[in-house]
């Protein structure tokens, strides 16, 4: 996993009304980390359909060159919403740790 | 040049708003500060103000539109009374973490229920630990004189926060009183066109109203406590530069007959005026009382409380709502807690008068007097009681 991104050292370093100055820096906070359980694929049971990129609330799921489906696990949560969706059943969660 | 002009007080606060060019104005009706928007909206419709009047649904909305307008760049007004407050409580804190200088005009009623339209200040205590600042006036002049200081205090950028003007309902607002008006060159130099330190807008992103996880939370709270105790000094200076300009003073505490005064009736708001009569008439028998006026609420001016008490041997603090089940009135409760570790203080006695518009005759204040004078030898065992309530 990258490395998290750090608080603020201090309150003074705080932006003004807490605004977010510069665009799209969510992605350098890793929701990753707040991970119970992981979605593992198994591509042997996949037949691409994507409805696991299109269900994904994080919108982390993305195609990789062979047209299998990945979850990006720096922002994957572990909702389970993929599993729970993927109706040949090609996502299994597995806990972490 | 200035104009002297006899007026309702309510029309004249919008006559002020429209002098300092917001560009957005939402508002719902209630009364008693229905009169503020409903001329602000003439004076749109007139032509004589180039804004964007929002005829909003609810003060949910009002208060959600100017936290969106000013969010954009834009000055942004709003006025309401009692529940609309209450009904914007949803929002309020929000726009003063948001940093955005929204203006807020309160004509001050009862709380519901009993459901009473009246006048007392139990609608501004229920939303006084929000981060705005918050100030009183105590008649027509200082109505009009504070709405204008209010845009320059809050787009100040070292300030940066919504302020809300209090005017008592009815004793105010529906008040016709003789009263100067700057003229508009005056007031477009005092106050310049707002220059927002940021703007949702597509060629500059920036994005307002984030999450804060349990992380970051304590010190996005420090931060908004310490932002609204160091807008003291920028108010201040702006109220200088009021004086230095249009010649009329204005502080955080002002004081009437009470420099060496054993007894000091705290008051805010139009009963001042009341109660400096009365301490006309206690002089005349030679009792030796004077009053103070609390003007700025929030940030509270503690040094200059601490200041202007130090001589007194009884201070009354007469409050307009009741902390039910706590200290009193919540202006008392500030005031003990701001004297209560100096060395050498005042008794501090509290006078709950004047609920849902009950009248407050000059009459009250010589029995407040009278009784404080007695409270020198020895100290009440009520700290607190509601004047005048009948069967106690």
């Amino acid at each position: 996993m990258k490395k998290e991104k750090k608080w603020p050292e201090a309150w003074q370093e705080i932006n003004p009304g807490c605004m977010v100055l510069e665009p799209g820096n969510a992605r350098s906070y890793h929701t990753g980390s707040w991970r119970a359980q992981r979605p593992v694929y198994d591509n042997s049971r996949c037949i691409k359909c994507g409805v696991c990129y299109v269900f994904c609330p994080e919108g982390c799921i993305s195609q990789d060159s062979d047209g299998y489906f990945v979850a990006d696990l720096d922002y994957c949560k572990g909702c389970g919403i993929c599993a729970h969706e993927c109706w040949p059943r090609a996502i299994t969660m597995v806990e972490e740790g | 040049m200035s104009k002297r002009v006899g007026m309702e007080i309510a029309l004249a606060a919008a006559e002020a708003v429209a002098l300092c060019r917001p560009d957005v104005v939402a508002a719902y009706p209630i009364t008693p500060n229905t009169h503020v928007p409903e001329h602000l909206s003439d004076i749109v419709a007139e032509g004589r103000l180039d804004a964007d009047f929002i005829c909003v649904e609810s003060e949910h909305s009002a208060l959600s539109a100017c936290c969106g307008a000013s969010g954009a760049g834009a000055r942004a007004f709003t006025a309401t009374s009692s529940q609309g407050l209450l009904y914007m409580a949803e929002i309020v804190p929000i726009v003063s973490a948001m940093r955005l200088p929204v203006v807020m005009i309160i004509g001050n009623r009862a709380l519901s229920g009993p459901i009473n339209i009246w006048n007392d200040l139990s609608d501004i205590m229920s939303q006084r630990d929000v981060g705005w600042i918050s100030m009183f006036a105590a008649n027509g002049q200082e109505v009009i004189d504070m709405a204008i200081q209010s845009f320059k205090i809050a787009e100040h950028r070292d300030v940066m926060l919504p302020v809300n003007l209090n005017m008592d309902g009815f004793q105010l607002t529906h008040v016709v009183e003789p009263m100067d008006f700057p003229d508009q060159k005056e007031v477009d130099e005092f106050l310049p066109p707002y220059k927002p330190y940021a703007a949702v807008h597509p060629d500059n992103i920036v994005s307002m109203g984030t999450l804060a996880l349990p992380e970051i939370f304590n010190e996005v709270m420090k931060v908004k406590d310490e932002v609204l105790k160091n807008s003291k000094k920028v108010i201040v200076e702006i109220w200088k530069e009021w004086e230095q300009k249009f010649g009329r003073s204005y502080k955080p505490i002002e004081t009437y007959k009470a420099k060496g005064a054993e007894i000091l009736l705290l008051a805010v708001g139009s009963m001042v005026e009341t109660a400096e009569v009365a301490v006309d008439e206690m002089r005349k028998k030679k009792v030796s009382a004077g009053v103070l006026k609390l003007r700025l609420w929030r940030p509270f001016p503690f040094e200059e409380l601490r200041r202007a008490v130090k001589d007194a041997k009884v201070v009354v603090v007469l409050d307009r709502s009741v902390s039910f089940g706590g200290p009193g009135g919540p202006v008392f409760s500030e005031v003990r807690s701001a004297l209560y570790n100096e060395a050498k203080r005042p008794v501090i006695i509290n006078e709950i008068i004047g609920l849902g518009g009950r009248d407050v005759p000059v009459s009250d204040f010589v029995t407040i007097i009278e009784k404080a004078a007695k409270a020198i030898k020895e100290t009440p065992k009520e700290e607190y009681e509601i004047f005048g309530v009948r069967g106690s």
